[in-house]
């Protein structure tokens, strides 16, 4: 079984289109979304939901007042600021670090389990989908992506599936950190804006960091084809192969209007350029 | 000499867990006595850092040596700092991969054969 | 004045939309713009800053004194994050993991840890004509932003506006980004990607208690979804700029969009005036 993971660093370069024509044309798979802060995949892919569990976050503090003496410690500790006047503990502020619950002179400090999101199972008619939502505010720790892989895996074992493709966060934090372990290869999703170098260098230089192994594509590459070739040198210092130029196309937007994966909607250069990508893919992935 | 191995259940003949930091068993054989005891994984539920809070575990337990599947940089830089050895590319059961490992067909693991899931941050 | 531009979604146009309003408020009266997306901060590809003061941004981590560790093992006990291990002969830190909450050096029974201090990023300072710039950027591989975000923060000027370029999302770092700001500009586009996350980030705003509008990038003059959206909840939508691909072609080569449309500035100005006569001006910190 493999997995490919997409990423962008910059977000809205088209990394969720491409993973929904890559649900398409790949037969016999698992489609996980990791962008748990803001999931679109599941906008597309038309899913039912199966089910659903809750996703445990760190422990928060609760202090309870009637063992409280007052005594400011807690206040005095808290490098989070999150216990207020009336020692109030504000959940959003508080981290779950416990140090006040270690450090309260009369045991009122109570840590508490805490929903931080919820993890979901759904069907579409182009295989299993796995997705998540974090909780606004939430500490998007990289914890709930782990949740949505693991489960993917297991669903792609239990099922033999031969692949999994991942919807990755947008950035470089720990969200995109926990998409890389394990990872078969990593697609980056470029486009040829000054930004999208600057971001395309940063990711290549995570994926380097984490060893892992990359290719990158190329969306919109006939808008600037001057940035595209300063894009692919970057590719080439960094010995990454270069699989895919998608031109800029403004059928997409009407594609992702209507809530349907580009692959079905489009024709002309951006049809041949993903049917392209994925046999470039298939190759580096070694799938049949 | 004690040996721990990754396993999914409390049995010697378990299956073995491709995991290290997650894996929800571990039995510890002591070569010398034959004795084997499962010992449950308690880094499955922290929330990040598991592999480090396993590796402590093992370490606690006085383990000399580790067999896995995967591992990961942090997890194996503290078994290696505590004098732990660690093979890898184990499969099968518990009780066919302590065979290999007393074949000597199991490699020795110097580096994470897994990136790390970088912990777990605010960001 | 601080106001937030934010998105669940990236690449809606948040920066296009920041830097723009940034050059237009420039016309009239001072103005600083913070970059708070510091894993990608993107703001001076647009506006292009002379830089004048760089500085780096630390956290406290423990420092283990090994001549008075016990190696007791509470330290790696107590640690939520799991970035202490004790070993027979030493105690490892795991700095990417640690959260600098000073739970070891408070509660370390020997008295053997204190505070030490590991860069994350830095913080860049300069100026854009008369656009004050600041931005935060994270360094590679460090997986913990808000504190980075904070540092950036510190430098809003009290009396002049501020624009705050907040991350794409709604979770930890977006909040610290948009917390305190007088009113937060949500930007989306008319897809149902841009909806589904205008939902989410009017939510956080929401959650905030920070007043927001929106306004619609990439519109193809069919924008009926946001509208209802808005209706629905109540909030402004403030203004629509259109597909057009001159500014992208503009956006891809460093290129304000008021530069490519200059009659595009009405809305900003307009975006101005609005705030003025709502009184989130006044709200002046």
């Amino acid at each position: 079984m493999r997995e490919v993971v997409v990423l962008s660093g910059k977000g809205g370069t088209g990394k969720t289109t491409v993973s929904g024509s890559l649900a398409v044309l790949a037969s016999n798979k698992v489609m996980a979304d990791c962008d748990v802060d803001a999931a679109n995949l599941h906008l597309l892919l038309d899913p039912v939901l199966k089910s659903s569990s809750p996703f445990y976050g760190l422990k928060k503090a609760t202090i309870n007042h009637e063992k409280c003496l007052g005594c400011n410690l807690c206040i005095h500790l808290c490098r989070f600021d999150a216990i207020g006047p009336g020692f109030v503990v504000d959940p959003v502020l508080c981290e779950g670090c416990a140090v006040c619950y270690h450090a309260c002179p009369c045991g009122a400090v109570e840590m508490i389990e805490h929903v931080a999101g919820y993890l979901f199972l759904s069907e579409t008619r182009y295989g299993p989908l796995v997705h998540a939502r974090l909780g606004i505010a939430e500490d998007n720790s990289g914890k709930l992506v782990a949740a949505v892989r693991k489960e993917a895996r297991r669903l792609a074992e239990e099922e033999k599936k031969e692949l999994i493709i991942t919807d990755g966060p947008p950035g470089i934090g720990c969200p995109a950190i926990s998409c890389l372990s394990g990872a078969d290869l990593v697609l980056i999703i470029t486009e040829p804006t000054f930004s999208g170098r600057h971001d395309l260098e940063r990711v290549l230089e995570l994926a380097k960091h984490f060893g892992c192994r990359a290719a990158v594509c190329i969306n919109k590459w006939d808008l600037e084809p001057e940035n595209s070739r300063a894009l692919e040198s970057l590719c080439n210092r960094y010995s990454v192969p270069l699989v895919g130029h998608l031109p800029y196309d403004e059928s997409v937007m009407e594609a992702v209007k209507s809530g349907r994966p580009v692959i079905q909607e489009c024709s002309g250069p951006m049809e041949e350029g993903i049917l392209a990508l994925w046999d470039k893919l298939k190759a580096l992935l070694e799938l049949r | 000499m004690k040996v721990a191995v990754c396993a999914q259940d409390n049995h010697i003949d378990a299956r073995v867990d491709p995991r290290f930091g997650r894996c929800p068993y571990f039995i510890v054989v002591d070569l010398d006595s034959g004795n084997w005891e499962g010992v449950q994984n308690t880094g499955t539920q922290s929330s990040g850092g598991a592999g480090v809070q396993t590796a402590q575990l093992l370490v606690n337990r006085g383990v000399n040596v580790v067999l896995v599947d995967r591992i990961g940089p942090n997890a194996i830089e503290v078994l290696g700092r505590a004098g732990i050895q660690v093979y890898g590319g184990i499969h099968g059961t518990v009780s066919q991969s302590l065979e290999s490992y007393r074949q000597g067909k199991l490699t020795i693991l110097s580096r994470a054969n897994s990136p790390s899931h970088g912990g777990m941050g605010r960001g | 004045m601080i106001i937030a531009v934010a998105s669940g979604k990236g690449g809606t146009g948040k920066t296009t939309v920041a830097s723009s309003l940034a050059l237009v408020a420039a016309e009239k009266g001072e103005v600083w713009f913070l970059d708070c997306d510091v894993e990608e901060p993107n703001g001076h590809i647009m506006l292009k800053p002379h830089w004048h003061r760089k500085e780096t941004v630390r956290v406290p981590v423990p420092e283990i004194n090994r001549e008075k560790c016990t190696l007791c093992g509470r330290c790696a006990e107590v640690c939520a994050f799991h970035a202490l291990v004790v070993l027979p002969q030493e105690v490892m830190l795991f700095p990417t993991m640690c959260h600098s909450c000073g739970g070891c050096w408070h509660l370390c029974p020997a008295g053997a840890i204190s505070p030490g201090w590991r860069e994350i990023g830095r913080v860049e300072e300069g100026s854009s004509g008369k656009i004050g710039f600041v931005h935060g950027r994270l360094n590679v591989g460090e997986a913990i932003s808000p504190p980075l975000i904070q540092a950036v923060k510190k430098r809003i000027r009290p009396g002049v506006l501020n624009i705050v370029d907040a991350p794409p999302g709604t979770s930890c770092p977006v909040i610290r980004a948009v917390e305190g700001a007088d009113f937060c500009l949500l930007v989306t586009e008319p897809t149902p990607f841009g909806l589904h996350d205008l939902k989410l980030a009017y939510e956080m705003a929401t959650q905030l208690g920070v007043p927001c509008g929106v306004a619609v990038n990439r519109s193809d003059g069919n924008d009926d979804p946001v509208r209802q959206f808005c209706h629905t909840n109540n909030v402004p939508l403030l203004f629509q700029l259109l597909q057009d691909r001159e500014v992208a072609r503009g956006y891809a080569r460093g290129i304000p969009a008021v530069e490519v449309r200059p009659e595009w500035k009405e809305h900003f100005s307009a975006l101005l005036a609005f705030l003025e006569k709502e009184g989130y001006a006044r709200c002046a910190k």
